[in-house]
């Protein structure tokens, strides 16, 4: 059975290479990391991560706690207190789930606790709808939370492994974000293995002997001080992004650079679907246009300096929009790039690799300025 | 990681000498106390000690001293 | 376990009841927004004895649910305590229903002012019928919610309600919580000054005015049994309480009531005890 593979190969420091979804990935990462207080509730498309974790610790694969909580609001708070105590932490979420504990988040990330969150982006309604895009993840940029954003499922394994460590070096939480649907049901090949993370560090835990209160009602300049603290840690965490980028799958630090070294024309996009992006990026390579692709691994910190060096012509393709424009969009752009934009695939409307080209080509003879992909 | 200001530490009068809010300074008339200590387990503030010494510097003249006092022991004085 | 010269208003029920956690083994307190908030102490100053986490409004069960499960799973031996007001526990009442449901091993103290005082006297689900409010200005249409039945209802482990009134008997309900296992509740009746509008001298005097009037019923509830405290038994028996209207008239919140509004009251107020009793084995 798929369980007995993985067991066998992340105890004795084996890679072990298995057929998984991105959702049963991260549920082998978390098993690895070990956490102490697992809260989660369940939300199309990401209950296969809560069910995957609740049967390792019902089979003993997994020593953790499992609260059955009753709403997502609760999820981030009881990760919250559990973290407040000193235990190593993991909840999971989606769309409207993470709309519930959006005030949590700011909470946790204002406390100064490290913990791991994955998101399976899924579109926000209204209307209804269940499928990826990445609407919802950007609920999150303006928290303080580091947002990773993975491609595939390796990277979704790798990079839910460096966020417990990185999440600890600096005492910020990290959320890692994978694409509704097309990566979290989908299965592709992960090589399992165990990095060796230590021990749980963080900058303060509350036990019954101490004499303080944390979070207290605080006024103007320390208040200040505190959202200070945590942006100047925010962009300060892309070091150690960077340094243990080794050690964590080797993707690429803050930014995968894909055939940009000499590029006229380079594509901005994170998310699973840079995947096929890549694809047209061969076709239009192949039909003489020197094309790369820039994809950002976070949405946070934001990659300033790898977006500030592209030259030539600039197109930032989104899977969610904050207005006419899309959200990263406004993110390149604020970077001082004079970027195109096109928005696409909101609700999960698939954009495939004859799509990408389609794109792509009308971007390299100029056809584009803000548009949307419909 | 600097802890501040997440972190406040525990402190006598975190608000301050309160007692600069009374209007009425409540005491003990020694010759009617028969130190029940029903004073002491019912001062919100909790600045009526074991020996039925009121701390002036925190006590804020509510009154339920006073009010509850059965050998009317207490009389509010005005500040 | 609280430090005098703290922010609380004079005569405050909250920080009577804060004075008598001392009876409770290694607490930790987790305090959403209200009264508790800041008479807890504001930055840099914690006016607590006892570490104090503050968490946003609704999250408070969940938070001390997740410490506990911390704690045990690191060893620490701790009473994590959810100290709320009643407007924490309307906000926050899937999450407490929920930490009931799952029988989380915390104590839960709701610090009933009947109002959302912290935020200057807006009705709550609990405050009293007929109450005048900001938000209920020719006074609460719907009757005051019974949290401590719905407790009881959730077959909680350990269910007790307690008035700043009597602190003997709160005090012995607080040890009792703090010696045993399980998801246990103290819902604590706490007559605010400011908020009632009466003189701070007062708060005690109508505490126990309020059990004397039937208006606050003291018991507890665990084992499957409900017992009735010993202070409030007499008045148990409606022969033996006092007029309802000596209880409203003291109170500024009140003023307004007609004769046959006070009778509406005590009929109301009747009605709730006949489910009381139905749930005591006395």
């Amino acid at each position: 059975m798929q369980g007995d593979l993985q067991t066998k190969g992340h105890r004795d420091g084996t890679r072990v290479r298995v057929l998984l979804t991105s959702n049963e990935a991260i549920a082998e990462a978390v098993r690895i990391a070990e956490p102490e207080v697992i809260a989660a509730y369940p939300i199309t498309p990401q209950s296969p991560i809560v069910e995957r974790l609740a049967e390792m610790i019902a089979s003993g694969d997994l020593r953790a706690s499992f609260v059955r909580v009753e709403s997502e609001h609760s999820a981030m708070a009881v990760i919250h207190g559990a973290a407040t105590a000193g235990a190593r932490v993991f909840t999971a979420t989606s769309s409207h789930g993470l709309a519930y504990m959006y005030e949590m988040c700011w909470w946790i990330a204002g406390s100064r606790l490290p913990a791991v969150m994955a998101v399976a982006t899924r579109s926000i309604g209204a209307p209804w709808n269940i499928h990826g895009d990445h609407t919802d993840i950007v609920l999150l940029r303006d928290t303080g939370w580091i947002i990773g954003m993975a491609e595939t499922a390796q990277e979704a394994f790798d990079m839910t492994l460096q966020a417990f460590f990185v999440s600890e070096e600096v005492n910020i939480p990290f959320a890692v974000g994978i694409d509704a649907f097309t990566m979290s049901h989908t299965a592709e090949v992960v090589e399992i293995w165990n990095p060796k993370i230590p021990e749980r560090r963080q900058a303060y835990r509350v036990l019954p002997t101490d004499r303080f209160a944390v979070n207290a009602v605080t006024m103007g300049k320390a208040r200040m001080k505190a959202r200070y603290d945590l942006a100047v840690d925010l962009e300060n965490s892309a070091k150690i992004i960077e340094k243990s980028d080794a050690e964590f799958g080797n993707h690429g630090g803050l930014v995968e650079k894909y055939r940009l070294d000499d590029a006229d024309y380079a594509v901005v996009m994170m998310g699973g679907w840079c995947g096929d992006a890549k694809d047209a990026i061969d076709v239009l390579r192949g039909e003489g246009y020197k094309i790369g692709l820039l994809r950002l691994r976070f949405l946070r910190p934001f990659p300033k300096k790898a977006v500030k060096e592209l030259s030539g012509e600039v197109l930032v393709v989104d899977k969610g929009n904050s207005d006419i424009r899309g959200v990263l969009g406004i993110e390149v752009s604020s970077c001082g790039i004079e970027a195109k934009n096109v928005v696409a695939g909101i609700g999960g409307v698939d954009v495939g690799v004859e799509d990408f080209c389609k794109i792509f080509k009308n971007f390299v003879e100029g056809r584009i300025g803000l548009e949307w992909y419909l | 990681m600097d802890l501040e200001p997440l972190i406040s530490r525990m402190k006598l009068g975190a608000a301050g000498e309160t007692g600069s809010w009374r209007n009425y300074r409540p005491v003990v008339k020694r010759e009617l106390c028969n130190v029940c200590k029903t004073c002491l387990s019912y001062c919100p503030e909790g600045v009526i000690n074991e020996m039925i010494e009121i701390d002036y510097r925190f006590c804020k003249g509510c009154g339920i001293c006073k009010e509850i006092c059965k050998q009317k022991a207490i009389e509010m004085v005005p500040e | 376990m609280i430090l005098p010269g703290n922010t609380s208003c004079q005569g405050c029920p909250i920080s009577l009841a804060m004075r008598c956690l001392d009876e409770i083994e290694n607490p930790v307190l987790v305090i959403p927004a209200g009264c508790s908030t800041v008479v807890a102490g504001l930055h840099p100053n914690s006016a607590m004895k006892i570490p104090v986490v503050h968490v946003p409004f609704a999250s408070t069960n969940a938070v001390a649910c997740g410490l506990k499960e911390a704690y045990k799973r690191l060893g620490v031996e701790a009473n994590v305590i959810a100290w709320m007001g009643d407007g924490g526990a309307d906000i926050g009442f899937a999450t407490l229903s929920a930490s009931a449901a799952r029988r989380d091993d915390i104590i839960t103290v709701v610090v009933d002012n009947e109002a959302y005082m912290n935020t200057g006297t807006q009705a709550s689900l609990s405050t009293f019928w007929k109450a005048k409010t900001t938000t209920s200005p020719l006074g609460k249409r719907d009757e005051k919610r019974n949290l401590a039945l719905i407790m009881i209802a959730h077959r909680a482990d350990y269910v007790a309600t307690a008035t700043v009134g009597y602190v003997e008997d709160l005090r012995r309900k607080f040890r009792k919580a703090g010696e045993l296992k399980g998801f246990r509740f103290i819902h604590i009746h706490c007559p605010c000054p400011p908020g009632w509008r009466f003189p701070s001298e007062k708060t005690i005097e109508i505490a126990r005015k309020a059990v004397a009037s039937g208006a606050w019923a003291l018991f507890e509830y665990y084992n499957g049994k409900l017992r009735f405290s010993g202070v409030g038994r007499r008045y148990v028996d409606k022969e033996n309480r006092i007029p309802l209207a000596d209880y409203l008239r003291s109170q500024g919140r009140f003023e307004h009531l007609s004769d046959e509004e006070v009778k509406e009251l005590e009929n109301a107020i009747e009605k709730e005890w006949e489910i009381i009793r139905k749930f005591s084995n006395d």
